[in-house]
């Protein structure tokens, strides 16, 4: 027999189930600034990768003066994205320039010399709500708008999706769970509204009846903010969630806000709940109601190296180290650049790389804030499982790992785990957990790649021997028939 | 003259026929082992292992007289399926994993005889004569035989550059004895 009030009570004792870390927020002085504008720089470099998908096609050339908020590529597949021009400009060179990565590998990018700041003549639209879900998503596809909080899937594929899937709950992320950023805290708090209807814009595109947004509650004011933007909506509820990493990653807050979990290996859309981030709410609203393209974003900048940590809100194409030399600059040599948070973000060799879609924070961070320590030994004391989101065995798993034996770490879960780094970050022996689990990935990845490829080698390989074995047995035939044709002939000539 | 030639016909018949018979019933089956093994092989006959062929390749796997990791296009994903199936430890040591390379087409100089394509084994090589030829670099070996046959140089193979999408983490350098 079940029984609401202890059904319900398990439930919650269920959610509050024992995940994920406490790092300290540092988001401190970033998050109690105002946003800034960056000025027009005065050359933007925008990579034609800047989304999860295909790469966008260049359509433009050199030599090109283009306006702001005109077409510069367009989307290179269906699941992709265009590339508009964030300010107006002369396309200076297309061509591979280093990208915002780890790897320091060059990315095609168009150079834009810029030379001011007029735009084309963008579509205002003032009742959008009496547009078609159709027609709105596709004023979000051609926008170009992708998924902000970082993962920059496109945002149009995921709607249309939505509409398909009969999406009962729109999850709405202001978790922000990541230390030192703020971008998400700041836009909520200085737009909430228009944040807001661009959650219900959303809704609508997907056809979502409840709407719920989670924001951490070490951002009060946001959340107030949000909940007062929402006030006339019954349909919406802002709630706050507990402040723990890693609440912010679209799974956690969606199992957290609705009780769902997610099946391993399952889409979001399938269980009936799609999750979109806050920035990527502003920016459908941008593009609805003003008709504007994503061509800028709210970057927070920050990290002890930083002289005055804030956020801006800078033209997407935007050098990185512009975005710091504007905040006053570096007071020492960091130890290291990181685009993104701290905890999933990217380590940049350099800041001569553009702020891309994605970009949520420049962080420049001191030997002291990174508490780079020597591995030690595993004493196998759980804490890692412990914290793990999706409650896998990143010991074992690293283990197995570390042994080469990549199928067993994939029985493990392998391809569940989110490289959160809760793991890497709880570590006693600060054992680099998450990273053994990157390189398992692209180790698996390219592994079924090549697996992929020989297959296809011996096919093709049989299919041109069947091939040429049909044509001579062919080839043969015709000379049968010909050799046949010429005896009967001869043999008529001969009765004659 | 009937005499002779009668006789070694028959002869002929008579040798002709023990010889099937023997075929047939004293067949040596050969090791089932070896079949399935090269039944794994890209079979494309590439000859990149420096062997005559995948069928013998896979022969002297089996019997241990080569590396498992001597394919080239298989690599060591198919040298670790290999060493699974024959229930041996893979050993990677000293294996240096050969930067994949592709045929390329210079279009200035193709003539489109076709050469290359009638040599290709996986019909990476596409085009009609008298047409440019193009390769299709997934299926592309890096064999090199089109390079060898084409008459005008107009082929040459390039090692695949590493891009953003096909960049990976490396294994992290282990410096404490771990779980």
């Amino acid at each position: 027999m079940r029984v609401p009030l202890i059904d319900r009570l398990f439930d919650l004792l269920d959610r509050a189930a024992h995940w994920g870390v406490h790092p300290d927020y540092r988001k401190e002085p970033a998050a109690s600034r105002l946003i800034g504008k960056l000025p027009l720089p005065p050359m933007l470099y925008l990579p034609l990768v800047q989304h999860a998908g295909a790469p966008a096609r260049a359509i433009v050339k050199v030599g090109d003066a283009v306006l702001a908020g005109q077409l510069l590529a367009e989307a290179g597949g269906t699941i992709s994205a265009p590339i508009h021009a964030p300010a107006a400009g002369v396309v200076e060179a297309i061509g591979p320039l280093p990208a915002p990565h780890p790897s320091g590998l060059a990315v095609e990018t168009i150079t834009l010399r810029v030379t001011g700041s007029e735009h084309i003549d963008y579509a205002v639209c003032n009742d959008p709500f009496a547009l078609t879900p159709e027609e709105l998503a596709r004023r979000v596809e051609a926008a170009g708008v992708v998924g902000m909080g970082g993962a920059t899937f496109p945002s149009a594929p995921k709607l249309h999706l939505g509409r398909r899937m009969a999406v009962h709950t729109l999850v709405i992320n202001g978790g922000e769970c990541e230390p030192y950023l703020s971008c998400d805290d700041r836009l909520m708090q200085e737009r909430a509204d228009g944040v807001l209807e661009g959650v219900r814009l959303i809704a609508t595109m997907i056809g979502a009846g409840r709407i719920l947004i989670g924001i951490e509650d070490n951002k009060p004011i946001a959340c107030k903010a949000m909940q007062q933007a929402a006030e006339h909506f019954p349909n919406i509820s802002v709630q706050s969630v507990p402040t723990r990493y890693p609440m912010g990653s679209g799974e956690q807050l969606m199992t957290w806000l609705t009780g769902q979990e997610l099946p391993a290996g399952a889409r979001m859309a399938s269980i009936g709940v799609l999750v979109h981030n806050v920035g990527t709410a502003y920016a459908v609203h941008r593009a609805i109601r003003f008709g504007e393209p994503l061509t800028h974003r709210i970057v927070t900048v920050a990290g002890n190296a930083v002289r005055q940590p804030r956020n801006l809100e800078v033209p997407i194409g935007t050098p990185a180290s512009a975005l710091v030399e504007f905040c006053g600059g570096l007071t020492e040599e960091p130890l290291r650049l990181v685009m993104g948070g701290p905890m999933m973000g990217l380590a940049l060799p350099s800041l001569d790389v553009p702020v891309i879609k994605g970009s949520s924070g420049v962080l420049a961070l001191t030997a002291a804030e990174c508490n780079e320590t020597e591995e030690e030994d595993c004493i196998r004391c759980g804490s890692c499982a412990h914290v793990c989101p999706l409650h896998l065995l990143p010991l074992d798993m690293a283990a197995s790992v570390r042994a080469g034996d990549l199928e067993g770490a994939a029985k493990l879960g392998l391809e569940d785990c989110l490289t959160c780094g809760a793991c890497s970050y709880i570590c006693p022996a600060h054992l680099p957990l998450s990273h053994y689990f990157d390189f398992a990935k692209g180790e698996r990845w390219a592994n079924e790649q090549s697996q992929r490829q020989t297959d296809m080698i011996r096919e093709m390989t049989e299919a041109k021997r069947e091939r040429l074995a049909r044509e001579a047995a062919e080839r043969r035939a015709e000379l049968m028939r010909r050799k046949a044709e010429a005896d009967a002939a001869k043999q008529k000539e001969k009765t004659l | 003259m009937l005499i002779p030639l009668l006789s070694l016909s028959l002869l002929g018949g008579a040798l002709g026929l023990a010889l099937a018979l023997a075929g047939r019933f004293f067949k040596v089956e050969g090791n089932p082992l070896v079949e399935e093994v090269a039944a794994m092989m890209p079979n494309s006959q590439c000859g990149l292992c420096g062997l005559p062929g995948c069928g013998v390749a896979a022969e002297k796997m089996v019997n241990g007289e080569v590396e498992l990791t001597c394919c080239v296009p298989g690599g060591k994903v198919l040298a670790q399926r290999i060493a699974d199936k024959l229930g041996i430890p893979l050993s990677l040591e000293g294996f240096e994993e050969i930067v994949p390379q592709v045929a390329r087409v210079n279009e200035s100089i193709c003539t489109g005889c076709s050469k290359c394509y009638k040599i290709c084994a996986t019909d990476a090589v596409f085009g009609a004569s008298k047409r440019i030829h193009g390769v299709i670099a997934e299926l592309c070996t890096g064999c090199g035989k089109c390079v060898d046959i084409c008459p005008t140089e107009a082929i040459h193979l390039e090692e695949i550059a590493v891009t953003l999408r096909t960049w990976r983490w490396q294994k992290p350098l282990a410096q404490g004895v771990q779980a």
